[in-house]
């Protein structure tokens, strides 16, 4: 099982290393370490957005805001910067964090206390959250210029040479590694996604667990709010709008299983960046940029049909039909 | 799983009437949300009851309902089908398309038809062929229908529809009823008659209940969803049609996020989502709602956005009220 697992993470890495290859055999420059970096500076957004969505997924949940929930709480931390010029850049992060987690958390209860399915509920939040947007703005913009330079160059500041917005992403794809490997959260996670009837009489509150991981992915959307607002210098309602669907298709290029159980860390960023090497190379190779929409498409069932490939080698599951039902 | 105690249980010593479960059941309760709708907006707007008003506003929902009527069997069978926007964006490129070739009417309609159709193949394959989740198929080729698009079009539109194609989204069948509320109404009474109706109604709920039971029963489960898949892309090549006319224009963002706004129809309808309840009649006074509402605060001048925050609470709560209700009422019985 481990090493099926690894497989599919080796298949992922070769699959972006004959990318990048190809894009730089039609445009050599795009491999030199200078413009590598940058791709990854942006795609690492989509790598925070990926793990949390991936603990959802993993606990047989989805969540369809996180897209919504970052443009909400991005909102707010610029309408904090703008009103209060002076405020820390740490208090609007963590403010930013605190909103997205509340977000999730209502997802999370929702699911939880009211055993409304996972897809219905984040379909509603996700028209709700944005439509809060407009009702806090009244559907006006905030620009650069009301943002203080503070707000704006905190996450392109330079550490050793690699943007804060790289490094944040590092820093959290660690502790997502650490969290689902040596926590009992993290463990949980992928009990109560593999067989949430087991999970129960090891002692793991099936709902307990899907609210933590609405809250963690809600968190993470509160920080990706703050990093897209800032990096972008600009705040308005439809920011994000259909990224939702990026992050899913992160997830599952990196083989994290609709069905809950299936899913690794390393998976999800190599799935985010797979997807951001391929955002980036298209405008150097003269695809139109109104072609990523097809080929992410194309990508995700290529990646789906892959993934239930490797799932069904999985070798022996009893009454597997009837678990499924 | 919160309550383990065990309470005795009442047994009723008969089943209840057939008008009492009527007067319980979902859909009288949707059909006096309706009614109160209808009275309140009659009461803030004096425009309101006007028949040519009341005909303006079908268009809110018909071609939606439309596809929902599809979609309503496919999430009753278990699935669910996120694509169907992208289709209506495909077909609706594939006509604009075929209007530069210089084809006229006749061979518009089928290009749209046959698109959506195609759209229902792909689907249709990848999930019964390949046995694919068709929650991520469909996110797939929702990515992929609307991408081809973008391709054909990128920023640019088709325009220049011929005046004779116009009649679908514009035109009346008699006095007030247009031709897409025409098809509303005979597609409400088709489906209702296959659902509720038919062996093939009959299967679609089997299937949602219990997929191997209904394979182990002799139903033919894939062949079934196949044929569901086809007319969730036959009715979004229909809905495309309709909406490319009333419009006059194609872009590649044409009916943007429609696919959330037909699954919320489908749920406030009463469709389980998890399959194997709902009923056609749940449906159309959804779709009366919701139509009622947007049109309702549209004479009232609300933003569209504010409209799309009250769908979403309106589909939460249509979803958790019943179930709060049913714990109320389980606590106030102890």
């Amino acid at each position: 099982m481990a090493k099926l697992l690894k497989n599919r993470e080796l298949l992922l890495v070769g699959a972006i290393l004959v990318l990048v290859a190809l894009i730089a055999w039609r445009f050599p420059p795009f491999v030199a370490p200078a413009n590598l970096a940058r791709v990854y500076n942006d795609t690492s957004i989509l790598i925070i957005l990926a793990l949390g969505q991936m603990a959802v997924i993993l606990t047989r949940c989805i969540d369809l805001s996180m897209a919504a929930n970052l443009a909400l709480s991005g909102m707010v931390a610029a309408m904090l910067n703008a009103a209060f010029p002076g405020l820390p850049i740490p208090v609007i992060i963590i403010s930013a964090m605190a909103l997205g987690a509340i977000l999730g958390m209502i997802n999370g209860a929702l699911v939880w206390k009211l055993d409304i399915p996972p897809i219905v509920v984040t379909l509603g939040t996700l028209t709700i959250y944005r439509g809060l947007i407009f009702l806090l703005t009244n559907g006006k913009w905030i620009n650069a210029h009301q943002m203080s330079d503070a707000f704006k160059s905190f996450p392109r500041a330079d550490l050793a040479g690699i943007p804060v917005l790289s490094w944040l992403s590092v820093v959290m794809v660690a502790a997502m590694f650490l969290v689902m490997s040596r926590t009992p959260l993290g463990r949980a996670f992928f009990a109560v996604g593999g067989n949430p009837h087991a999970a129960v009489y090891t002692g793991i509150d099936v709902g307990r667990t899907r609210f933590f991981a609405y809250c963690l992915s809600g968190t993470l959307a509160g920080l990706s709010g703050y990093l897209w607002v800032s990096r972008y210098a600009v705040a308005y309602v439809d920011i994000a709008a259909g990224f939702e669907l990026d992050i899913i298709a992160a997830c599952v290029i990196g083989g994290i299983s609709i069905a809950g159980g299936i899913g690794s860390v390393p998976g999800a960023v190599l799935g985010a960046l797979f997807l951001g090497v391929i955002k980036n190379a298209l405008p150097v190779i003269n695809i139109s940029p109104f072609a990523q929409m097809a080929i992410s498409g194309m990508v995700i069932i290529t990646a789906v049909a892959v993934n239930a490939r490797a799932e069904r080698r999985k070798g022996r599951v009893i009454l597997k039909k009837a678990e499924a039902v | 799983m919160a309550e383990t105690h065990l309470s005795p249980r009442n047994i009723p010593d008969r089943l209840e009437g057939r008008g009492a479960r009527l007067l319980k059941s979902w859909e009288s309760l949707l059909l006096v949300v309706a009614c109160l709708i209808f009275l309140g907006n009659s009461l803030a707007s004096p425009y309101f009851l006007d028949p040519w008003n009341l005909s303006d506003a079908t268009f809110n929902f018909t071609e939606k309902a439309m596809i929902a009527f599809a979609m309503a069997l496919v999430i009753i069978s278990g699935e669910i089908d996120l694509s169907v926007a992208s289709i209506i964006a495909l077909a609706s490129t594939a006509m604009g398309y075929a209007v530069q070739l210089g084809f006229d009417t006749p061979a518009l309609v089928v290009v749209g038809l046959s698109v959506g159709l195609a759209c229902g193949v792909v689907n249709g394959l990848l999930i019964t062929g390949l046995g694919l989740p068709s929650i991520v198929v469909t996110i797939g080729t929702m990515s992929l229908f609307r991408g081809l698009s973008f391709i054909i079009l990128g920023d640019q539109a088709f325009t220049g529809y011929p005046d004779s194609f116009a009649w679908f989204g514009q035109g009346y069948v008699w006095w007030v009823f247009s031709f897409e509320f025409t098809m509303f109404v005979v597609l409400a009474v088709v489906y209702g008659v296959v659902l509720h109706k038919t062996n093939f109604g009959r299967a679609v709920y089997a299937i949602g209940n219990n997929q191997t039971a209904a394979l182990f029963s002799g139903i033919r489960v894939n062949r079934v969803k196949f044929t569901l898949f086809l007319l969730t892309g036959l009715m979004a090549g229909l809905a495309s049609i309709c909406l490319t006319s009333r419009l006059g224009s194609t872009r590649p963002s044409i009916a943007l996020g429609w696919e959330l706004e037909v699954v919320t129809m489908v749920v406030l309808g009463g469709v389980s989502i998890l399959g194997g309840s709902g009923t056609i009649p749940g449906v159309v006074l959804a779709a009366l709602i919701m139509g009622m509402v947007t049109f309702g605060f549209g004479l009232l001048n609300v933003p569209g956005i504010v409209m799309s925050i009250f769908i979403g609470l309106l589909l939460i709560s249509v979803i958790a009220l019943p179930i709060l209700w049913r714990r109320a009422r389980r606590r106030l019985a102890h």
